[in-house]
């Protein structure tokens, strides 16, 4: 097992070597550059010129990428230009924020999902399936960013029950109940479309589960159905589930995007947009290097925790 | 291993959150905002809070409540009036100006401002050996480019040595480029200084909680009358829809920059819409140099061509007038009252590109995905294809994102190019015609004459009013260009954009500034 996660670690180094080569490569090779972005209309040639210098800009591409490169295996993301603040102080605050966002919705989708699939499949075309099957749809279909505009116009504006947006209330907030009153909205608009993914999918890996011979013969020593259901079934279904939850929260991290600018939410895919937008290179890059190193040290977890479930997956 | 941890930390508060969040889902909330605080949505985070490092209105909202500069825009116009300084005398040439500077003013941090703190800034941003130019880069440090030395005369006096006259000096002092920032404040901070600002206005920096707030509270030892609220603080919601939801729920006091689609949103008692032109013109340049526009008669045309009246009452809702000429109203003491808008009249169009040959030309038109002042630019680039293909032209829409598009643009259409979408705020008359209309300032030149407009007579009547310091002169000369170039027509003049702002029935005394900056000090709030 130890050795197993080792290897994939160490297969992960090119993995985020090709990561900072592509995102250098795009931030570089994209029109305009943060010189024009800062100085907007009085873009001229020479003001141009003398910002990108004073940036440090104006050695050529290469350079900079092994200059950035060499700093940020020291820990040394650098300075982002459109925020004046070093790169990796932002970076973690905002990747904070999102973790909590993005974790939420993943404890929540992956909760309501797999319940729902079971208490689907449980009663195959019954009142519930048909029930469950019908709101799993609208949640598939339904984009978030849509859904979340919604929940605002209702849940913020009309019955005034939740904050439209933010992370703490303004003024004399930032404790848990705070927080939570700020995270409802945003978590269950973000969870929707993989609760649905999840719900699906666990519903038709317990149908199949429930028709092996091991479950009729688990019935036919009379274990109670829903032992049968919780302890024998799910646990071998759990094992086609849970590489596809790896998936689902790389989805959930993406989508946190939408959520994060429709909620103002101080997270990371925020941050990301508007550094774009700016040409902040530094940010970009840092930021998305980071998040990469995340997600690939996830999905490391994700397939350790299949490999103990099923002991039959090599390590 | 201080990643894992981070992960593990982050998901056990999601995981408790969850939990809670589902126990305590029927929560009882809309907080109101607590009086005497004024809560005001912006559209973004600020960069920073050092007057001379940054570039955006967004920016220069906070900024001119927390510092001051020599000189201001007297309320409700764009004339300079004294501020920091209380009076000033310039040489006869134009290049030297002697200030006097107010006596017994502080700085938050309990330093003096004197003549020592001016040079101080100034050198600071000119200066490349200054010990603290390295707090910058400083992006519109060539607004006082012309000062070529600061000398501090005496404690309260201050003088500027220009290398050539340069009329607009004044005006660039009271823009937010030229406030003052505490000395020792910046030596203490360093590079910091951004997020540790001092300066002198009537409300100083509290706090600033990143991404989520910045905080000023009221500067109780102010020179001046005391600001009206305990404090303000401005809060960044990028996106729009949600700046409105905000607004309507209650969850902050004042919003600028109100969409135009959601003005209809705020009628009613419960809140007050603020509207003020500002010194904003948008317009297409047009490539005078090449192509049926090389033809005054065609650029005239298209003039005529376009119905600028529907763009500016059926696209931008009304929250745009339409454009006489280069200059826009709100510099009133250097607008040319006679100019009437190119009036909508497609039939002497139609016979003016006749007249020039140009019928069925083959137009490509650069239009903007979005950007600064650049309003509703899709929509109003598809109005104005409709017209001019409604008078015979072929016109192809070229779309770029704004940083790229600035890109293609400011290096001149030639050989890409008939027309562009452009718009500009200024604080000054001088700054866009002579950034983009003299023939000294074509691209080749480090200008932004991008469609090649040249004129003798422009050019000289606006290197007359730069070095000219008596206004009622400046005024003349530029009268007198603008009337020229609206005849020449090297751009169609669309729109003049009106600045607005939403503040809620507990916000008293408030009103928005043709500079479009926005002064909270007389504001209260209940």
């Amino acid at each position: 097992m130890g050795g197993y996660i080792l290897k994939r670690l160490v297969s992960a180094v090119p993995v985020l070597l090709g990561i900072t080569i592509i995102v250098f490569l795009i931030m570089s090779l994209i029109p305009g550059d943060p010189a024009t972005a800062i100085l907007g209309s009085y873009a001229t040639p020479e003001n141009v010129e003398k910002l990108n210098r004073d940036l440090g800009l104006d050695k050529s591409m290469v350079q900079r990428y092994f200059i950035w490169l060499g700093n940020m295996l020291t820990g040394d993301f650098g300075r982002s230009f459109s925020l004046n603040r070093p790169v990796i102080d932002e970076v973690l605050e905002r990747f904070n924020a999102t973790l909590i966002l993005a974790g939420t919705s993943f404890v929540l989708c992956a909760i309501l999902g797999i319940l729902a699939g079971v208490a689907s499949a449980a009663r195959q075309y019954g009142l519930a399936d048909k029930a469950i099957t019908f709101v799993v749809l609208i949640g598939i279909s339904v984009p978030s960013f849509f859904l979340g505009m919604m929940m605002i116009l209702l849940f913020a504006v009309d019955l005034r029950w939740l904050p439209v947006s933010g992370m703490f209330a303004i003024y004399g907030g930032g404790d848990l109940p705070d927080l939570i009153n700020h995270l409802i909205m945003p978590a269950l608009a973000l969870a929707a479309v993989a609760t649905g993914v999840i719900a699906r999918l666990s519903r038709s890996a317990m149908l199949e589960v429930l028709r092996q011979d091991y479950i009729r013969t688990a019935r036919a020593k009379g274990v109670p159905e829903r032992r049968v259901i919780m302890g024998h079934a799910l646990r071998a279904a759990m094992v086609s589930v849970i590489p596809v939850l790896g998936i689902q929260a790389g989805f959930v991290l993406s989508g946190a995007v939408y959520i994060e600018i429709v909620f103002q939410w101080p997270g990371v895919g925020r941050m990301l947009v508007d550094a774009i937008l700016k040409r902040d290179l530094l940010l970009v890059q840092g930021g998305v290097v980071f998040v990469a190193a995340c997600y690939v040290i996830f999905n490391i977890v994700v397939d350790a925790a299949q490999s103990l479930l099923d002991p039959r997956i090599k390590t | 291993m201080n990643l894992l941890s981070w992960t593990r930390r982050g998901l056990m508060v999601a995981a408790a959150g969850a939990v809670v969040a589902a126990a305590a889902l029927p929560i009882t909330a809309a907080a109101q905002t607590p009086p005497d605080v004024l809560i005001v949505g912006q559209i973004a985070e600020p960069k920073s809070l050092d007057p001379a490092a940054v570039t955006a209105v967004n920016d220069f909202r906070i900024l001119v409540n927390v510092y001051e500069g020599l000189t201001r825009y007297k309320s409700g116009t764009l004339e300079v009036e004294p501020s920091l300084a209380t009076g000033w005398s310039i040489n006869e040439d134009g290049t030297e100006y002697t200030f006097t500077l107010r006596d017994g003013v502080m700085f938050h941090d309990g330093t003096p401002f004197n003549a020592e703190a001016v040079k101080f800034n100034f050198d600071r941003m000119l200066d490349e050996k200054h010990p603290y130019h390295d707090t910058g880069p400083f992006p519109l440090s060539f607004f006082f480019g012309a000062v070529q030395s600061t000398e501090a005369v005496d404690a309260t006096t201050v003088k500027f040595t220009l290398n050539a006259p340069y009329a607009p000096f004044l005006s660039n002092l009271a823009y937010p480029t030229g406030l003052i920032v505490s000395p020792e404040a910046v030596k203490a901070s360093g590079k910091e200084f951004g997020r540790n600002p001092v300066g002198s206005g009537p409300f100083k920096f509290a706090e600033w909680r990143s991404n989520e707030a910045v905080v000023v509270e009221r500067n109780d030892d102010y020179w001046g009358e005391a600001a009206g609220t305990k404090a303000v603080v401005f809060r960044p919601i990028t996106d729009a829809n949600t700046r409105v939801a905000e607004m309507l729920a209650g969850g902050i006091d004042m919003m600028v920059e109100v969409p135009p689609t959601s003005l209809g949103e705020f009628e009613g008692d419960r809140f007050s819409v603020a509207e003020q032109a500002g010194p904003h013109v948008w317009f297409l340049i047009l490539n005078a140099k090449e192509g049926p526009f090389a033809d005054k008669r065609v650029r005239q045309a298209a003039n005529y061509a376009i119905n600028k009246e529907a763009i500016v009452n059926n696209v931008l809702e009304g929250t745009a007038s339409v454009a006489a000429g280069p200059t826009p109203p709100a510099f009133a003491w250097a607008y040319n009252d006679a100019l009437e808008p190119y009036p909508y009249d497609p039939g002497k169009a139609k016979s003016l590109i006749k007249e020039a040959g140009a019928d069925g030309a083959t137009l490509t038109f650069y239009v903007t995905e979005g950007g600064s002042g650049m309003l509703d630019p899709v929509p109003m680039g598809t109005a104005i294809q409709a017209d001019l293909e409604a008078v015979g032209f072929d016109v192809k829409i070229e779309t770029y994102e704004w940083n790229t598009f600035l890109g293609e643009v400011n290096p001149g259409l030639e050989g890409k190019a008939d027309m562009a979408e452009m718009a500009w705020m200024t604080n000054d008359p001088d700054t866009l015609p002579y950034l983009a209309l003299r023939s000294k300032a074509w691209p080749a030149d480090g200008g932004f004459n991008s469609g090649y407009y040249a004129n003798e007579k422009v050019d000289k009547l606006l290197e007359a009013a730069r070095t000219a310091t008596d206004q009622e002169e400046r005024a003349r000369l530029y009268r007198e260009m603008q009337s020229i170039v609206q005849e020449d027509a090297p751009w169609v003049f669309v729109a003049n954009w009106k600045q607005n702002a939403v503040t809620s029935d507990r916000v008293k005394n408030f009103g928005l500034e043709p500079s479009f900056l926005l002064h909270l000090q007389k504001v209260v709030k209940n």
